[in-house]
């Protein structure tokens, strides 16, 4: 099979004449109407809008000429889209048409890209396996018993299976860099504030971040040259200067390149395979010549506990919007068609029915972590001890340039296998949430295979707006390896 | 710090509780799953009650600090008939979201 092209090769080959914009277009189209029956990647494909798009590329020379011309894009369907459903996968806004754009969507599209359609993800985010959709679950190429990740798996079950050479996610506490470890691709999750997060469905407002999934960490760079930036309509987007990252990666090389590694974290109930890879590619950055450097982060084992209590606070906060009023699913009547609820009962009937069991798990969870009595004892105390995990990266990055961690402590597991216990569908978050809570940038990069052809994943973490040495580090590793180069069979 | 120990379990009075404050509405199987679930979660949280935490601060935001200050000038906004149509229940004619009878 050739292999699926990658963001900078579609936008060269269309920029320089050689393919058009409609023609990549079409290719990727029927790869989804092909695949997309098992994957269950998309929640809705913009065939017609892709199509029209791709056109308007190809008719312009100056759109020929754009840093993304031509180039397909899925997106979550967590980001609002114009004109196009956007569901959240959840019942309760199967039928919302947002009337405006995601700003990142608006800055994909004048950068020349072409959106094809609206990837599945678990309900609101909420997820770290994509079973919570209300669209039922994506699944793994490599695997289709098994879960991509979570909670946007269907975009980075678009990119593994050649549907896009780019997608985007939403990250809150790893639910980029996950599906983008388990399904063997890049996926970044930038620093909190570097990319507009206006037309997001806010999940955890402190810590949610958008960031993209791609083939190849030139390809995360040059998606990210057009996503980071300042925007007014976001008021904590940051204002810090956006380099070209593209221009770090001619620099990289990992000579005098610092990487720490918490042992104690890691060496605890990872899964074996993972280990072994995670080994090896660190000696692989030894070999390059970066240096090793042991790292404590002793609060960093309380990150689960303490993202479940802030996470689930906040959605508990952001979620009330969701009443059956403005929109999204209303209930009808209890008593049947003629009958009259009042308003309360309209409320909790819309609710009750419009989502699904994870995200009233955590609207109960957090309802009562914020509750008068509890207060200071859940949620001020998480937060309390999010200061001291901000304080362990901190001090760690005052001797290491890069944290190294395995992104998921297994790799993909089977459909159902976690279902039942929510407490264990968490700890797959164990060495991504951490990055959420202090802000920092990571990203998770493909370092192997188990013996069964399972995707697994290396993270790095950087200092805040330090997405420069995170990429060119990524860089390095990939350009000594081959593990990224591989498909999967479908 | 007030001392603290969470029952493993919630009652249903309790879940029903929380249910209402968060305008939820529960089945009987739910109510009994979530008393469980609840209690299994909050009871592995409960490890950050181990942790010293005197003396430091909250962390609610990880912003950079900036000024996200602007002028205050009038731009075009969502028009009413957009905003309207989403709604499940709106009155296009005269402009508003309808909800059932609040007041008898």
């Amino acid at each position: 099979m050739s292999q699926f092209a990658t963001i900078r090769e579609v936008r060269d080959a269309v920029r320089s004449g050689a393919r058009s914009a409609v023609d990549v277009c079409h290719e990727v189209l029927d790869r989804i109407e092909a695949q997309n029956g098992t994957l269950n990647a998309f929640n809705t494909v913009t065939r017609e809008r892709a199509l029209t798009q791709a056109a308007a590329v190809d008719a312009s020379p100056a759109r020929r000429s754009l840093p993304l011309a031509g180039v397909p894009v899925a997106l979550k369907d967590n980001l609002c889209t114009r004109g196009v459903r956007t569901t959240a996968s959840s019942k309760i806004l199967e039928q919302f048409i947002p009337p405006y754009d995601a700003t990142v969507v608006a800055r994909l599209e004048a950068a020349g890209a072409v959106m094809v359609g609206k990837t599945n993800c678990d309900e609101f985010a909420m997820g770290s396996s994509n079973e919570n959709s209300a669209f039922g679950p994506a699944r793994n190429p490599w695997d289709t018993d098994r879960i991509p990740g979570g909670s946007s798996g269907g975009s980075a079950v678009a990119v593994a299976a050649g549907m896009a050479p780019l997608a985007l996610g939403s990250d809150t506490g790893g639910s980029i860099r996950q599906p983008a470890s388990l399904c063997g691709l890049v996926g970044l999750k930038p620093t909190y504030g570097r990319v507009s997060r206006y037309g997001l469905l806010a999940f955890a407002s402190s810590l949610d971040q958008i960031g993209p999934f791609a083939r190849t960490v030139e390809d995360a760079a040059i998606a990210m040259n057009v996503l980071a930036g300042h925007d007014p309509l976001d008021a904590t987007s940051a204002p810090e200067t956006v380099p070209d990252y593209t221009t770090a990666l001619g620099n990289s090389g990992t000579g005098g390149l610092r990487i720490g590694v918490p042992r104690a974290l890691v060496n605890e109930g990872v899964d074996p395979r993972v280990s072994a890879a995670f080994t090896e590619a660190l000696a692989a950055y030894r070999a390059a010549g970066a240096t090793l450097v042991d790292i404590a982060l002793p609060y960093a084992s309380a990150a689960i506990p303490v993202y479940y209590l802030v996470a689930t606070a906040e959605a508990s906060s952001n979620l009330a919007r969701y009443d059956g009023v403005r929109f999204g699913f209303r209930a009808g009547p209890e008593g049947g068609p003629g009958a009259q609820d009042d308003l309360r009962t309209m409320y909790g009937r819309s609710r009750e029915l419009g989502f699904g069991a994870e995200v009233k798990r955590r609207i109960m969870l957090g309802t009562y972590v914020l509750s008068a009595g509890y207060y200071d004892a859940y949620y001020l105390k998480a937060q309390q001890v999010r200061t001291l995990i901000r304080r362990d990266y901190e001090q760690a990055f005052e001797q290491v340039d890069v944290v190294a961690m395995p992104t998921s402590p297994t790799p993909a597991f089977r459909i159902g296998e976690r279902v039942a216990d929510p407490l264990q569908m968490y700890l797959a978050d164990v060495f991504t949430v951490s990055a959420n809570l202090a802000g920092l940038p990571a990203i998770s990069i493909p370092c192997g295979f188990t013996e069964d052809q399972l995707p697994i994943g290396l993270q790095l973490t950087g200092r805040m707006f330090d997405e420069t040495t995170l990429l060119s580090a990524a860089h390095a590793y990939e350009q000594q390896t081959a593990w990224w180069k591989a498909q999967p069979t479908l | 710090m007030l001392a603290f120990a969470m029952p493993a379990t919630f009652s249903r009075s309790q879940i029903e509780a929380i249910a209402s404050l968060a305008h939820l509405r529960l089945d009987e199987e739910e109510i009994e799953l979530y008393a469980r679930q609840l209690g299994d979660i909050l009871e592995y949280a409960n490890q950050v009650q181990n942790i010293d935490t005197t003396g430091v601060p909250p962390t609610a935001s990880v912003a950079a600090r900036h000024e996200a200050d602007r002028p205050d000038t009038v731009r075009a906004s969502l028009d009413r008939t957009e905003a309207l149509a989403n709604a499940p229940d709106a009155s296009l004619e005269s402009g508003l979201f309808k909800v059932p009878r609040v007041i008898g």
